[in-house]
């Protein structure tokens, strides 16, 4: 287990900087840069700004300085938002992303197991239909157009809810269905689809073979098996939630770091971009290798390797 | 107490699927005493499964009771509802299937799933279970039963988990256990263990045995009773000499003859049944073997040929007898 | 059970029981037709009538963004002068003049944007852009995603195990950075490239609808890859693999005879999926306005554009919002009828 983790770190470590090497170089072919679109600043202000940022040097050079710093976990300032470090706005913006995704996650897979393992238990009747048929509308729907009807039927037209910030737990309840929408729906479908494969297993017949109960044989035998898929599927699922989603976070006005991020890379505030794509990947990687530990924990056959 | 363990009668059951009906049992009528021996045989689809499951209620999904009473212990299986079917399965009447490679549940440990019936049934606690699961492992000749109970069933072999397989079936001692062509799927080696096992268990415990099989040598040396099962019939019923020995109906004979012996002379061909099973769908209107059979008759094509019976047990379904009968009174 | 024969109430004549002839013996057996598993599987899509009926309303939306344009009387780009955000069925002041005088005018059916130009028409232009990029992108992707994924599990070992890092990476760079920096950056080469002699095309399709399908073509291949590996690593240990193996057939003839076609049932599906997913990121990317170019139309910057003015103009946002929906939901649904008709292990 041990020499596992440890040849998994090296390994994760290898595609964090193949993820912030491809990323450096891919902003920096990108035309513009992070003092063009400032109208007032004079070239010569521009140049000693470019200058006080390093800007001015060689390409590979500043790859050098900035990997190395990276490595002892110095991010740099950001260079739009003077006086404040990288470190300083991702801290500050993810919890509030992490808030909403989190809570948006957790609300998914509160409804979306249930619901899967619903419907497949009543495969073909009624309750079945109206489960699959929620759950196919709701991965048609993109999220921008959910947004904007609850948007639109909640807060505008029926003035239930707040429609922007986040100031009271009423602020939260748009945002989180939005969010939540999608992974229900797909969770659902999971679900559905790996429960029906489990009831039609040997062991299932077996387990009804033994006497046992239908509610033991569904949580004791079926689910542990049925919920792999869905264990793969929240993994990165839950990564990309928690860093905000750029859509739900632009139209309900939500100061998190999906907004951040695109505002950075439309302004080209290359150490920001930086900072937040390793963020990003980081979390990404963690997830995935929780989800290949709690994989092996459900299923003993898994090796891990 | 009733005088047999188990009595079906006339049993019809049929598979609705979207393609139609599918008529898998057709008046079967099978009787038991305590500890005897029944073997099923028939080829794939010949509705030998079907019959078991039935006796258990572990029906599949499109399946569907049509007619006819199931017996067992005294409980009638059919008008019961699932929650008492709960209380016989696996404690008076349990079940090995056949492929032991998928019939455990792969995420839990050999003990886990051994105790769960034991638990389930009985009034043991957990220690009891363990202890009892142990004893079990040691009866179907698991060695070091203690470290197996933590293994899980991808680290056996496929002998090793139909042994588990029958731990669990055998754990609360039931008066009837089902074997569901449990040598199948087993090496040829392994397959005389599980067999020499299984008898074994039997005249320990004195359970009755239904033995499902397309291999007619299995039922040769291990059971008494034998019914012969041809598209969801039973064809031919009789004890195993008058199924080797005496054979009445061609089907019957045919598979007798498809057997390799001892004494088959060297370049002595065995003899196939020509055709393909028919098809349930589309039942044929008279004698579903006809369209197989060497002796078929036009009678055979129109109808269901009677139930001649010769002595106590054995009967057949078969024009041929008629025949006879007829050419017998006509000689009178 | 126990029946006298000599009761049974049947006239049996001694010519019963003469021989049957094998004419009559063959005439007995009805056997089900033997179906191939494409004959097999379209029966069973033709009779999904979900499946059908999205196939239908696919094909009718194909119909309305590529036939019905050419004969409609307003273009996607023209600028009705006075008519501007006019309710549906409504006509602009100069067109009601037009028909008082009894002249014949086409109704704006959904009405026009801020702009004054037709709605039906750009809706229409829209779901045409939406369905071309939902179609050439989830080529792309099969194209590229089915080679990468067999190449890696067909040579397996060292090739496989940095294939698949390289899918690692990739699935782990935020996909919006590389769709936004990519977009930028394809921006310069591509109008260079629009001034070459011969490659004029690229101006009429559009610096951005290029840069989306190279997005698409870098970016969305991964989980197809992933797909088609684990498959034919599956396939690959399959037995019958290693009978052909033993009998000496040569690996392109397993590839193209074992592989592919035991592949190709899930392959369609896939596709089938991709298709609304590829749409759906378009849309979402035209939202955030990296889609296609002014004054071409998608469903996504469509329903952008109507965002600001939903209170007032709600219809603007509805319309192509819930077409994209449509469209998306048809193909899922005709996805999963194609799964259930072709996906051998969901027989029955």
């Amino acid at each position: 287990m041990l020499k596992y983790i440890v040849k998994r770190v090296f390994l994760e470590i290898v595609t964090i900087w193949a993820v912030a090497t491809i990323t450096f170089f891919l902003m920096n072919m990108v035309p513009g840069g992070p003092f063009l679109s400032e109208k007032a600043i004079s070239p010569a202000a521009t140049a000693a700004l470019e200058a006080k940022y390093g800007l001015d040097k060689p390409l590979f050079q500043r790859y050098l300085t900035y990997m190395i710093d990276a490595a002892h976990g110095d991010f740099g300032d950001s260079l739009k938002q003077r006086g404040r470090t990288v470190m300083d706005i991702i801290l500050m913006k993810f919890p509030v992303s992490a808030k909403v995704g989190g809570i948006s996650v957790l609300v998914s897979l509160l409804l979306g197991i249930p619901l899967g393992c619903i419907a497949a238990l009543k495969r073909g009747k009624f309750l079945d239909s109206l489960i699959s048929v929620v759950a196919t509308c709701g991965i048609a729907v993109p999220s921008f157009v959910i947004c904007t009807v609850l948007m639109y039927t909640l807060g505008v037209n029926l003035k239930l809810l707040p429609t922007m910030g986040l100031s009271s737990w009423k602020n939260y309840i748009m945002p989180v269905m939005a969010l939540s929408f999608y992974p229900t729906a797909y969770i659902m479908r999971l679900m559905r689809s790996s429960m029906l494969d489990v009831l039609g297993q040997d062991y299932m017949r077996t387990a009804k073979a033994k006497g046992l109960a239908g509610h033991v044989i569904l949580f004791k035998h079926a689910l542990r098996n049925a919920i792999l898929p869905v264990v793969t599927y929240v993994g990165p699922m839950l990564a990309y939630t928690l860093t905000g989603s750029f859509v739900v976070e632009k139209i309900f006005t939500i100061p998190g770091l999906g907004g951040e991020f695109i505002g950075a890379i439309n302004g080209r505030d290359y150490t920001l971009i930086m900072g937040t794509t390793i963020f990003l990947a980081t979390l990404i990687i963690i997830m995935n290798v929780v989800v290949d530990i709690v994989y092996k924990l459900v299923d003993p056959r898994i090796k891990l390797k | 107490m009733a005088e047999y363990l188990v009595d079906i009668k006339n049993e019809r059951l049929s598979f609705f699927t979207p393609a139609g009906e599918v008529k898998a049992l057709n008046d079967v009528s099978i009787r038991l005493k305590e500890g005897e021996v029944l073997g099923i045989v028939g080829e794939s689809g010949s509705g030998k499964s079907v019959t078991a499951y039935s006796l258990m209620g572990l029906t599949a999904h499109p399946g569907k009771l049509l007619g006819g009473t199931l017996e067992f212990n005294g409980h009638h299986i059919e008008t019961m509802t699932e929650k008492e079917m709960c209380k016989i399965r696996g404690n008076e009447v349990s079940i090995i299937f056949q492929d032991p490679m998928t019939s455990l549940n792969p995420v839990y440990t050999i003990g886990n799933q051994i105790m769960e019936v034991i638990l389930l049934h009985t009034d043991k606690n957990k220690q009891q279970a363990k202890e009892r699961a142990k004893e079990l492992l040691e009866l179907v000749g698991i060695n070091e039963p203690e470290k197996r109970l933590k293994q899980y069933p991808h680290e056996l072999s496929g002998g090793m988990r139909q042994r588990v397989m029958i731990a669990i079936a055998l754990a609360c001692e039931p008066k009837l256990l089902i074997a569901d062509e449990p040598t199948t799927a087993l090496d040829v080696t392994i397959q005389a263990q599980i067999l020499e096992l299984m008898m074994e268990l039997k005249e320990k415990l004195g359970m009755a045995i239904i033995m499902i099989t397309h291999d007619l040598g299995v039922v040769a040396s291990m059971c008494e009773r034998i019914a012969v099962m041809y598209a969801g019939r039973i064809i031919e019923y009789g004890t195993t000499e008058d199924i080797f020995y005496n054979p009445k109906h061609q089907y019957t004979k045919g598979l007798i003859r498809s057997i390799p012996r001892l004494d088959t002379k060297e370049h002595e061909r065995l003899v196939p049944i020509e055709g393909t099973p028919v098809d349930l769908l589309n039942p044929p209107k008279g004698c579903p073997f006809a369209p197989r059979c060497e002796a078929c008759m036009k009678i055979c094509l129109r109808e269901m040929p009677p139930v001649t019976n010769f002595g106590e047990v054995h009967y057949t379904q078969c024009w041929l007898n008629q025949k006879e009968e007829m050419e017998k009174g006509a000689a009178k | 059970m126990k029946q006298n024969p000599l009761s049974f109430q049947l006239n049996l004549n001694p010519e019963d029981f003469l021989p049957a002839t094998e004419e009559e013996k063959q005439s007995q057996i009805i056997m089900r037709e033997s179906v191939s598993f494409w004959k097999d599987g379209m029966r069973r899509l033709m009779k999904n009538k979900v499946a059908m009926t999205s196939l239908v309303v696919i094909i009718i939306v194909m119909i309305f963004s590529f036939i019905v344009p050419m004969f409609y009387p307003y273009s996607y780009k023209e600028q009705i002068k006075g008519a501007n955000n006019l309710a549906p069925m409504e006509y602009s002041a100069e067109e009601q003049a037009r028909i008082d005088a009894g002249e014949k005018v086409f109704p704006h059916i959904f009405g026009t944007d801020k702009m004054g130009r037709d709605y039906a028409i750009r809706v229409m232009m829209g779901s045409r852009i939406s369905l071309l990029v939902g179609l050439i992108a989830t080529g792309i992707i099969l194209i590229i995603g089915s080679i990468y994924g067999s190449v890696a599990a067909f040579f397996g070992g060292w090739v496989d195990l940095i294939m698949m890092r390289v899918v690692d990476i990739i699935y782990t760079i935020p996909d919006i950075l590389l769709i936004v920096l990519l977009s930028f950056a394809l921006k310069a080469p591509l109008g260079t490239l629009a001034t070459v002699p011969g490659f004029g095309w690229v101006n009429i399709v559009g610096e951005n609808l290029i840069s989306i399908f190279v997005v698409f073509a870098l970016l969305y291949w991964v989980g197809m890859a992933r797909m088609v590996r684990s498959q034919i690593l599956m396939l690959k240990e399959s037995e019958y693999v290693t009978a052909a193996r033993a009998l000496g057939v040569k690996s392109s003839t397993i590839i193209r005879k074992h592989l592919l076609t035991n592949c190709i049932g899930t392959l369609i599906v896939t596709t089938t999926l991709q298709i609304p997913s590829s749409i759906f990121t378009e849309s979402f990317l035209s939202f955030l306005g990296m889609g296609v170019a002014v004054p071409l139309p998608s469903l996504g910057s469509l329903a952008s554009d109507a965002i600001n003015g939903m209170n007032t103009y709600p219809y603007l946002l509805f319309i192509p919002a819930l077409l994209i929906s449509l469209i998306i939901l048809s193909f899922n649904l005709l996805g999963d009828g194609l799964r259930d008709a072709f996906d051998p292990k969901l027989k029955n």
